[in-house]
């Protein structure tokens, strides 16, 4: 019977083992190219006085063809008895790689080439072991070219025994392997009559078998709905708000109690939204929908929604990972790198590199403390704000990531499990820095004593336009008349200053939020109060602003809506009040606090 | 859930994540069915509202019914829809109908150049004004950096290695030896400061799924698609002295969806009627490096 769904393979294996021939012949032999198409190719090939290749039936670039390799992946369309497929031509050279991965990401079986003769090589390895770290659990092993190894049944046994016994290392079992001969078409999609002693599928008739993915088992799963984005169309007259996004599994209906992750905010299901469809009750794994409410809460977007009453994912900042990267410039500590996670995105930090592996032979490279290009590693990394995930072992969409490296993709991976610390790596940087630092004769106290009042760094925060900055100079005013030692500082003279050179670049605050931290210990050791209004900051920016500032205080006055939840401000504030009121307010907490308590 | 309800799936989530991401983004609409398609998508992604503009541009040898069709749907759709065209080119006549260029020359004029220079914002941009009810010069002159465009893997070669978000440098280049990587469904987001980007949501879609999703979705199609009793009907459709037509005699959605899956033009390349792409050696490959699309 004829599968309405259609399936995606990649075609993966070592530079010019024949992967691109496989497909031509493959597109030609079911019929699929357009008419014409070979014949065209054909004499093209005649009339620049060059062999015919079955691969420039979709190495189409000009330079591919020139080059006679592959460059990018194409994405080539065809049909056999029982269904549609989407193939994937993955490049077989190192150069390639993110292509590869590219192309092996969204695939659900991978087709692995050898070169009979050749047998296996470098990036057969790597390729296999990309395969089983993409999370492509259908593989089929072709041992191409037997033509050149007189279609020896021992030399194709030799081939199997070797690439078995590497895969048993990943605990990869393929489908099957099966012998042929790519150019000629043996096994491709006829059987072949060189290879009697061969009695399994053809390629063609391998991939008809398998099975496709089914639905039945993501929708049994526990819902993991990360929260793409939150709409609110009001210009045009539309007064939902709208939570989008795509199931990545479960299944959830009107009236579910959902939590929001990492914030952990509750609310329950109101409505399942969708255009020119009929009224939904309920939606389940794979669809992209939308939600509304039954109450206002505010979720910001890369949240995880999940069901209350289901097993819940793992809320942590420190984890274990297996990751390849990509990057041109290799994976190290102290840098700040962007993860995404299903909707989210946070800062990372590498803690540690575990162990190392060269992918080509899985054997590990000892002491290396960054990952090269191509390599493959377990590492310890850290985000800067807590992030909800599931082992991927458990749930794959919500266990895996990548991380950008000044604005590419340079690697991905996959989470294996949380890990406890006691420390974080800001806490571990303050208290080396502390052990460091040093000054000149004046102490704290000796400053307190002759300013009458403590150092303190004060932050207004809060959404856009509530007042902050005018708050924040009145009290700089206020305790100024007081002839207490105080500077208040615009965000907008460190945008053109000390930030000027990651203001075009980032568009996280994590690096301004760590200058100002930084910072804000300089000028709190100055005995001062400062004070400043930052926009845009969630709890966990304030929570590292307080860690940076150790050892001197922090005084976190929120103004406007959704103050933070676990982090508590000092004072909140309604917005838009009197920015003479809201200073005094905050003064009056300030002597509460006994920060001016030289104050008569 | 069937093959259209997760290629749809698929879209959708790309066209969010588009309008997350990025702020001046526009969305090419060519009048023709991919691009319907895609308009039709965005609704569905935005839940009936299209909240970017879309963009056409107008080489005045489009069929007339394309532009009928056009202002149409954006009344009843309330599109925000802007417009733009090369009018230099126009006016001198450097174009393949006044005989003065060859059809690639042409297209490289009223096509990739308009669309290059709209995008920027250099030449003037026309927007359809709802109250009045007709076009009316567009006063916002930002450039577009974010294009979303509805060009599909199985239509060329060199169409078949795009990625979903592919940058193009301040020149409109693309390099296509240089790709970004695509993992699951993390696709390149954050850019250096002047990086242009095509989106590109119905890659994994053929031609055979466009219009079992029109006829799914019961999706307005232009009628130029259909055999009028003439015999004929288009397959692709472009500017009117570089329209070839195919012999079909299919006049709803349903028998062309049976032509196309019981062979009749399964073997027949999609753009077949397209005369420009068959001039010069690269056609296609090379008008794209240039910022076709
Ligand atoms: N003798 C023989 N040669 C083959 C066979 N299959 C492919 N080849 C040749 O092997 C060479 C490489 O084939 P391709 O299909 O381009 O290899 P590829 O794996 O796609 O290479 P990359 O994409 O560059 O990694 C070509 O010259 C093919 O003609 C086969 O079955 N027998
Ligand atoms: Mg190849």
């Amino acid at each position: 019977m004829f599968d309405q769904q259609r399936m995606n393979i990649v075609i993966v294996g070592h530079v010019d083992h024949g992967k691109s021939t496989v497909i031509g012949r493959l597109l030609a032999d079911t019929g699929s190219l357009p008419q014409g198409k070979l014949e065209a190719v054909k004499q093209q090939c005649l009339a620049n006085a060059r062999p015919f290749e079955y691969a420039f039936l979709l190495d189409a670039l000009k330079d591919e063809q020139a080059q006679g390799i592959t460059i990018d992946a194409a994405r080539c369309f065809f049909k056999s008895n029982k269904r549609h497929y989407i193939v994937l031509d993955a490049p077989g050279h190192i150069e390639f790689l993110k292509n590869m991965v590219t192309g092996a990401a969204t695939a659900e079986a991978a087709l692995l080439v050898i070169d009979a003769k050749e047998g296996v090589q470098e990036n057969t390895k790597r390729h296999g072991y990309l395969v089983s770290m993409l999370g492509i659990k259908k593989l089929v092993v072709l041992v191409n070219k037997m033509d050149l190894v007189e279609n020896s049944q021992e030399a194709f046994e030799r081939t199997v025994a070797e690439y078995t016994a590497f895969l048993a290392k990943l605990n990869l079992e393929p489908i099957a392997f099966i012998p042929a001969s790519a150019r000629s078409g043996e096994n491709i999609v006829s059987p072949s009559e060189t290879m009697p002693w061969y009695h399994g599928k053809t390629v063609l008739g391998q991939l008809d078998a398998l099975e496709p993915e089914g639905e039945t088992e993501k929708i049994k799963a526990p819902l993991r709905f990360p929260v793409q984005d939150v709409y609110k169309f009001t210009a045009q007259g539309d007064d939902r708000r709208i939570f989008a996004g795509t199931l990545e599994s479960g299944q959830v209906s009107v009236g579910d109690e959902v939590a929001f992750l990492p914030s952990g905010k509750q609310s329950r299901i109101a409505s399942v939204e969708a255009f020119n469809e009929g009224p939904k009750t309920t939606a389940q794994a794979g669809q992209a929908v939308g939600f509304t409410l039954t109450t206002q809460v505010y979720i910001p977007q890369g949240e995880l929604m999940v069901k209350v009453n289901e097993v819940q994912p793992i809320q942590a900042r420190r984890f274990r990972a297996n990751l390849f990267w990509m990057g041109k410039a290799p994976l190290i500590q102290g840098k700040d790198y962007k993860l995404k996670l299903a909707t989210r995105r946070v800062p990372v930090r590498l803690v540690e590199v575990l162990n190392v592996l060269d992918a080509s032979d899985l054997r590990s490279v000892v002491g290396k403390q960054m990952v090269e290009r191509h390599d493959v590693g377990e590492c310890l990394f850290e985000t800067l704000k807590p992030i909800a995930f599931d082992p991927s072992a458990l749930i794959d969409a919500t266990g895996r990531f990548v991380l950008v490296d000044d604005f590419e993709i340079a690697g991905g991976g996959i989470i294996l499990e949380k890990v406890e610390s006691k420390e974080t790596v800001d806490q571990a940087h303050v208290r080396k820095r502390e052990q460091a630092w040093s000054t000149g004769y004046i102490s704290a106290a000796n400053r307190a004593a002759a300013c009458l009042h403590h150092a303190k760094f004060v932050v207004f925060s809060g959404p856009p336009e509530v007042g902050k900055r005018k708050m924040a100079m009145e009290l700089e005013r206020r305790l100024f008349m007081e002839r207490r030692n105080v500077y208040y500082l615009s965000d907008a003279n460190l945008n053109g200053g000390l930030d000027q050179d990651i203001r075009v670049l980032m568009r996280d605050k994590s690096e301004e939020v760590r200058r100002l931290g930084e910072l804000a210990r300089i000028m709190t050791d100055a005995g001062l109060i400062f004070i400043t209004a930052l926009g845009g900051a969630d709890e966990y920016d304030l929570l590292q602003l307080k860690t940076l500032n150790l050892p001197n205080e922090i005084l976190v006055v929120h103004v406007g809506e959704n103050p933070p939840e676990q982090f508590k401000a000092d004072l909140v504030l309604p917005a838009g009040i009197d920015p003479k009121e809201a200073a005094e307010k905050v003064y009056q907490l300030m002597s509460r606090y006994q920060i001016l308590e030289y104050f008569i | 859930m069937d093959h259209l309800d997760r290629l749809e799936a698929q879209s959708v989530y790309i066209l969010r994540e588009a309008y997350k991401e990025f702020k001046n983004l526009v969305m090419l609409w060519s009048i023709g069915k991919d691009s319907t398609v895609l308009l039709w998508l965005a609704r569905k992604a935005f839940f009936g509202h299209v909240p970017f503009p879309l963009l056409h541009i107008d080489t005045h040898f489009k069929m007339p019914e394309m532009i009928a069709y056009r202002d149409r749907a954006a009344k009843e759709w309330r599109l925000n829809i802007v417009y733009g065209e090369n009018k230099e080119a126009l006016e001198k006549k450097l174009t393949y109908p006044d005989g003065n260029l060859d059809r690639l020359g042409c297209c490289k004029n009223l096509k990739t150049e308009a669309l290059k220079h709209t995008l920027s914002g250099e030449w003037p941009r026309w927007r359809f004004d709802h109250n009045l009810g007709q076009y009316a010069p567009d006063t916002n002159q930002e450039a577009y950096t974010g294009v979303i465009v509805g060009v599909r893997a199985d239509e060329e070669g060199s169409r078949s290695k795009e990625r979903v978000f592919s940058p193009r440098d301040a020149q409109n280049d693309w390099d296509v030896g240089d790709q970004p990587p695509e993992l699951w469904r993390q696709y390149k987001t954050d850019f250096a400061p002047g990086t242009h980007l095509r989106i590109h949501p119905l890659l994994e879609w053929t031609e055979l799924n466009i219009w079992e999703y029109v006829e799914r979705e019961k999706i307005p199609i232009i009628d130029l698609y259909f055999d009028q009793g003439t015999g004929q009907r288009c397959r692709s459709l472009g500017c009117w002295p570089c329209t070839g037509k195919v012999d079909s005699t299919a006049k709803t959605v349903p028998e062309i969806i049976e032509e196309l899956k019981t062979g009749k033009f399964a073997n027949i390349a999609e753009r077949s009627g397209r005369a420009q792409d068959k001039e010069g050696g690269g056609g296609l490959e090379a008008l794209r490096r240039q910022g076709y699309m």
